[in-house]
């Protein structure tokens, strides 16, 4: 692997943290920028990391679309698909996207210059997800992270086990509607996908923010199995039902009407019992498309990166045990992230 | 463990008592002895003391992770328990073993082990299970499982399980003993029902319907007896071979908390009546018994600042013998002669209060304010004593409440079927230019109303805390309520008792709401005992 070796061709002195987000000088983009920028490179689809406007973007064919459906004609004035595996230049700087394993279409975007290499990670997460190709280890001189569940508190249990939990709830209370609050991107889609494989074919019924996106994953090779709009149906008809829904809508107005909601949220947070009670959650489901501690911890062992930057979460916790094996870290503030869910 | 980690999380996110019973139901079907059992009495509290405290667990988290990480955990996490089960070392699922830990082997194992071995059993303990049973392992042995599930939930669920009464359940609940084996083998219908001694069980109590003022004239005074409607909780004392038990309303034992009256009554028999603190003659506002409510130990200076007090209203058993069936009359008569007989400094009647005439009646009661009580409780003198809330024979006269207009501060949601709505409604009073909360109020609105306000919040929102909304002042609302008292729950120093929305004053200006003064105007001093005088 290539390593640094002159002062200037340190990442350090060629990608810097600005106001609009990380900015590769010698390749005149930002990746990831948080208001729009002449030239983009886009991780992934999520609003807080693609955002509209853009002049020139480059991402992965997936990103690309979901882009175009959140988007239409806003979504850029000119775009780049490069799939895994291609590389492309831009300015002096090799540009390719390596599989996160996040959401549909997420990547790494790895940048080469003058001998050096730097992984922006954009959000990811190492465990499967039947929706995406898993997250790929690049060796490299400088590893960005993220760090949204940087405490060791969090430990996403196995995926099977918390789908489990929303069956034998079904079970349980087949009179009422379990109302399940989800990320309208990625993470609706895998909870379909894992539902499905854990034996549950009935059709799942959906908010009217979930369907363009269902339809898109399908459109891209993923099978989601029967789904139905609630749209404007008598709700009284969806006793003992899936409705998926954003985690908004569970507070919302919109709930109202169905039979004995019992809400469900499926995410990272709700490991945290204080979190899932503050959100008037029955059922919490541990659920994330981020990496959890244990996750986080390996992968800088695995990519093997001297120097690791970290940027949006509780990067304090993670820098600190970065520095404990060995690693040159540091917390990169980035404005403009959101955390997952916090809607 | 995992069953019961399993039950313990649904019953810590499910708000109703509907689906607690399910979750309970569901596994008492699921698990098997001694297991579900042992889970039972980690429910009612059935242990006979803690196992680990924070001081034990807090070192064998510190000997295995980063201080930091885990002062930044624990700080993160807010409880202890939770922060270690989060972050004990090893994976975040647990190794499937043959023969998983059970909970009984935790119960059997600890109940024999010497202090000292018990921290490296834990530590054992921890690396073999996941976080969320890591969690319940840590709950059951710490105590303190806070699920929301009380002892009567729980027998409850076991009703519902066998099929059978509930009263059969507590009439023998006190001779069980945990892991209730014998309890489950009738239940299942595979043994005979347990055969215990009954004398201290609880039993369900006779409550009164309310009256509206109109009603009374058409009551016959000369068949009824009044008495004043207290303050304080109504509990029944079941005392038997110097054995004593002290039930709430719910058929909770809360004798613990109480130990100058559980501890000392020495007689055989079963007593209806109103705890109160009484002190140098004076009952003392609700706030003072609420001192005493829910204490596991009760120190000495709690015994001399708030003494409890019972004052009797019906004697149910005496010697063994049934009293129920007996008239309100004779029943009250005995009931007199075995307080006198007693003589306790806690134990007294709760006289008759003589009228000649409704009118009579009407005016002592409006003169209740004033004097401190409630309200009157009418009940025929023919009565016999059944169980629940049969219409006719008991009545409740409460005193009309009182009214204030408040500024909606803060809402909330609601669980269930109101947890779209914003239902909870925090007011308050002006206090100089600012506006300080005196009080919480969920009912009181229909349907319709509730709607309305749900908008008005939506609509006023200025600040959020998690399911807590902060609104602009803009609304007044007319709140009845009991009484109002001293309390340091509330930034005013006042809390009020009951309230409840009486209505939505949509057309009146916030700044023409109450002042701090004028309430702290009604706020009652300690009422003169009105036996002793």
């Amino acid at each position: 692997m290539m390593r640094a070796r002159g002062a200037d061709s340190h990442p350090e002195s060629w990608l810097r943290a600005t106001d609009g987000g990380l900015y590769c000088v010698p390749g005149d983009f930002h990746v990831d920028p948080h208001r729009p920028a002449e030239r983009a490179v886009i991780t992934h689809g999520h609003a807080d990391h693609a955002r509209a406007r853009n002049g020139k973007v480059l991402a992965t064919p997936g990103t690309l679309a979901i882009m175009r459906a959140r988007y239409g004609a806003e979504a850029w004035r000119e775009s780049q698909a490069l799939d895994h595996g291609e590389t492309v230049r831009i300015g002096d700087v090799t540009v390719s996207l390596a599989p996160a394993g996040h959401v549909l279409g997420s990547a790494q975007a790895v940048l080469e210059y003058k001998g050096a290499r730097v992984v922006i990670s954009g959000d990811y997460k190492r465990r499967r997800d039947p929706t995406c190709p898993p997250f790929e280890p690049v060796a490299c001189d400088v590893f960005v992270t993220e760090a949204t569940f940087g405490l060791p508190v969090f430990r996403h249990p196995p995926d099977g086990e918390e789908v489990a939990k929303l069956l034998r709830s079904l079970e349980t209370f087949p009179e009422r509607t379990h109302l399940l609050g989800a990320y309208a991107l990625g993470k609706a889609q895998r909870l379909i996908r894992l539902l499905r494989e854990g034996g549950y074919d009935r059709p799942i019924h959906l908010h009217g923010a979930m369907g363009a996106l269902c339809d898109l994953y399908e459109a891209q090779g993923v099978p989601l199995g029967p789904l139905r709009a609630v749209g404007d149906r008598d709700k009284k008809e969806l006793a003992g039902e899936i409705v998926l829904c954003p985690p908004s809508a569970l507070s919302d107005r919109w709930s109202r009407g169905f039979p004995d909601p019992l809400t469900v949220m499926a995410s990272g947070w709700m490991r945290v019992r204080q979190r899932a009670r503050q959100r008037n959650v029955e059922l919490p489901l541990i659920l994330s498309d981020h990496a959890d501690w244990d996750e986080l911890t390996r992968t800088l062992e695995d990519v093997g990166a001297p120097t690791v930057w970290v940027t949006h979460g509780r990067e304090y916790a993670l820098v600190h045990h970065a520095r404990g094996r060995g690693f040159d870290a540091k917390a990169l503030s980035l404005v403009g992230r959101e955390e997952e869910d916090e809607t | 463990m995992k069953p019961f980690a399993g039950l313990l999380e649904r019953l810590v996110f499910t708000p109703s008592r509907n689906g607690k019973l399910r979750h309970l139901q569901r596994y008492f079907a699921e698990t098997p002895d001694p297991d579900r059992g042992w889970a039972l009495a980690a429910l009612t509290d059935g242990f006979e003391r803690k196992y680990a405290t924070p001081s034990l667990v807090r070192p064998l988290i510190e000997a295995r992770a980063d201080p930091v990480l885990f002062r930044l955990s624990h700080d993160y996490v807010g409880d202890l328990a939770e922060t270690v089960s989060l972050m004990w070392p090893g994976p975040a699922e647990a190794a499937r073993e043959n023969a998983p830990l059970a909970l009984s082997d935790v119960i059997e194992t600890v109940r024999e082990a010497r202090r000292k071995e018990v921290p490296a059993l834990i530590a054992g303990w921890l690396d073999r299970l996941d976080p969320s049973a890591r969690f319940a392992l840590l709950k059951l042995l710490m105590g303190g499982m806070r699920v929301g599930v009380s002892a009567r939930l729980a027998k409850t669920a076991l009703a519902r399980y066998g099929g059978i009464d509930l009263d059969r359940i507590e009439e023998m609940w006190f001779g069980l003993s945990p892991p209730y084996t014998d309890l489950f083998r009738w239940l299942d219908g595979t043994g005979p029902a347990p055969a215990v001694d009954d004398r201290l069980m609880f039993r369900p109590m006779m409550l009164a319907t309310p009256l509206e003022g109109e009603d009374v004239a058409r009551l016959d005074a000369g068949a009824h007896a009044a008495e004043w409607k207290w303050d304080g909780i109504r509990v029944q004392l079941a005392a038997h071979d110097g054995q004593a038990r002290l039930y709430s309303r719910t058929g909770d034992e809360i004798g613990g908390s109480f130990p100058e009256i559980a501890g000392a009554a020495d007689f055989d028999a079963v007593v209806d009546g109103e705890l109160l603190v009484v002190a140098a003659g004076e009952v003392r506002p609700f706030n003072d018994l609420q001192q005493r409510l829910g204490r596991k130990s009760v120190t000495r200076r709690m015994l001399a600042d708030y003494p409890a007090h019972l004052r009797a209203y019906d004697l149910l058993f005496e010697g063994g013998e049934d009293l129920r069936a007996l008239p309100l009359d004779a029943r009250r008569d005995r009931l007199a002669a075995l307080i006198a007989r007693e003589n306790k400094s806690w134990l007294d009647l709760s006289p008759e209060v003589p009228f000649a005439s409704w009118d009579d009646l009407a005016r002592l009661r409006g003169d209740a304010r004033a004097a401190g009580i409630e309200g009157l409780m009418l009940k025929r003198r023919d009565s016999t004593y059944q169980a629940g809330r049969p219409k006719g024979p008991w009545f409740k006269w409460k005193r009309d409440p009182l009214t204030a207009d408040c500024v909606l501060m803060y809402a909330q949601r609601g669980h269930g079927k109101r947890s779209s709505f914003y239902s909870d409604f925090t007011f308050g009073v002006w206090r100089g230019e600012e506006v300080v909360p005196v009080g919480k109020a969920y009912f009181g609105f229909t349907d319709a109303e509730l709607r309305q306000l749900d908008k008005w919040v939506r609509d006023h929102t200025i600040d959020r805390f998690g399911p807590v909304r902060a609104v602009s002042f803009g609304l007044v609302l007319e709140i009845a309520f009991d009484s109002i008292q001293r309390s340091n729950r509330h930034k005013s120093g006042l809390a009020m008792r009951f309230p409840r929305v009486a209505r939505i004053r949509w057309d009146k200006p916030v700044a023409e709401a109450e002042r701090i003064e004028t309430l702290e105007a009604l706020v009652e001093r300690a009422a003169p005992d009105l036996v002793a005088q």
